[in-house]
């Protein structure tokens, strides 16, 4: 999950304004995405002083958009008058491509980036790599081109039956 | 594999300082091999693998910063990252040996890469299990990424290994140039028995058999033969480096060196 689930009757307006707020925040790489469709944000929570604690996680440990995202998170508290917001960097469990939520998933395809194939947890992950549909045609007859695309997070595909380049975000 | 190294001054650590040792030299292999990748860019030989060899580059940068950070907290110094990585001098950097070695041609980057990329993820796997939950934390984010790096560096060292009598020919001595710093990934000193002992770190002599069997089988598809060479006696992870590191340190810190705390 993407982030810590608890009841709704636990969760403080606070919370979901903020949460709210944060859902505005996008992927400086892919502009399309939120941090939320994107499983980066972890936790929203109202500490005991008031004070909101927001938990965030890199999907990379070199992925340059980090210290991006982590300023623009920072601006949308400040700017939602969340100045005094408590802003942590969290590494574990580590960031999985599961966490994509599934309209991430879509607004991956619809920008033109094959969403990844298989869940990390999928034993059948372990067997074989899977066929990466185009996102342009739908076509699985395509290769891959290189293992490392525009980004770490990104393989590079081509397809063979629309000809297109692109990129396929990888699990892990 | 040798005996037990002695390393200087190593007994008479608090265990926060063998600790903080330990961390540096995970992060220094890191920084020096990311930087060596970072030499490619512009220059591989096909877009394909530049864009490859600047992604491994920043992963690898990536996990250093992480490592980097921790080992600053636990020195206690108030010395950060940049701090670490810019200003500390050669002898000063605890990296493995085998990563400061030049770039060389593509094969030879692909061999060291691999022969590294399959050490750590030996020794990640096993920290994702350390006692320590911030060095299990980053492992366990660096170990999903060393996979790939691990596909990507023995996908090459097959293609080149089995592929024409000149890649054949450009690897094979690659390995048999490279492979007299391989003991330096598996020969324990003080350090790395005291993090072992007290569950912090993997016994180097346990994951010595899967490197190989790894190594091996990547060999074979490869039709290259494993060198038998002297071992290096220089050891990286003591402080005592190939005459190359010196160099690359100069390029890496030039900036912060003549314009301390430059920002931009």
């Amino acid at each position: 999950m993407p982030m810590t689930v608890r009841a709704m009757s636990q969760v403080s307006g606070h919370e979901l304004e903020v949460r709210k707020l944060l859902a505005r925040v996008l992927d400086p790489e892919i502009p399309v995405l939120s941090i939320v469709d994107l499983g980066i944000l972890r936790e929203v929570r109202q500490e005991a002083d008031g004070r909101m604690r927001v938990a965030i996680t890199p999907t990379y440990s070199g992925c340059p958009a980090t210290d991006a995202i982590r300023t623009l998170v920072r601006a949308a508290l400040d700017a939602g008058g969340y100045a005094d917001a408590i802003l942590e960097e969290v590494l574990s469990p580590p960031w999985t491509s599961d966490w994509l939520t599934p309209e991430g998933r879509e607004k991956l395809r619809a920008f033109g980036i094959a969403p990844p194939e298989e869940s990390v947890a999928s034993p059948r992950r372990l067997l074989a790599v899977a066929a990466v549909s185009c996102p342009r045609c739908g076509s699985r007859a395509t290769e891959c081109v290189s293992e490392f695309g525009s980004t770490p997070c990104k393989a590079h595909y081509r397809c063979s039956t629309c000809g297109e380049p692109f990129d396929y975000f990888k699990c892990l | 594999m040798s005996a037990t190294l002695a390393m200087p001054g190593a007994p008479d650590m608090t265990p926060e300082e063998a600790r903080c040792v330990y961390v540096l030299r995970l992060a220094d292999t890191s920084l020096v091999l990311g930087q060596r990748l970072a030499e490619w860019i512009g220059h591989a030989p096909a877009l394909e693998e530049d864009l490859g060899l600047a992604n491994l580059s920043l992963d690898l940068i990536g996990q250093a910063r992480l490592f980097l950070t921790y080992a600053g907290e636990l020195e206690g110094r108030g010395r950060d990252e940049d701090a670490l990585a810019f200003l500390r001098d050669a002898p000063e950097f605890l990296n493995l040996a085998l990563a400061e070695q030049p770039n060389g041609d593509f094969g030879h980057t692909i061999v060291r890469q691999w022969l590294i990329d399959a050490w750590q993820l030996e020794v990640y796997a096993a920290l994702e299990h350390s006692a320590d939950t911030r060095l299990a934390a980053i492992a366990a984010k660096a170990v999903r990424e060393t996979r790939y790096h691990y596909r990507f560096s023995s996908g090459w060292l097959v293609r080149l290994g089995d592929g024409t009598p000149e890649s054949h020919g450009r690897v094979q001595r690659a390995l048999d140039e490279l492979w007299r710093f391989t003991p330096e990934l598996f020969t324990p000193d003080e350090i790395d028995e005291r993090m072992s002992r007290a569950g912090l770190a993997p016994s180097l002599a346990e994951l010595e058999p899967r490197w190989s069997a790894r190594i091996d089988e990547a060999l074979r598809a490869a039709t290259l033969v494993r060198p038998v060479t002297q071992p290096y006696p220089w050891h990286g992870k003591r402080g005592i480096h190939t005459e190359h590191l010196g160099h690359l340190l100069g390029e890496m810190q030039h900036l912060q060196r003549t314009y301390p705390g430059a920002r931009w």
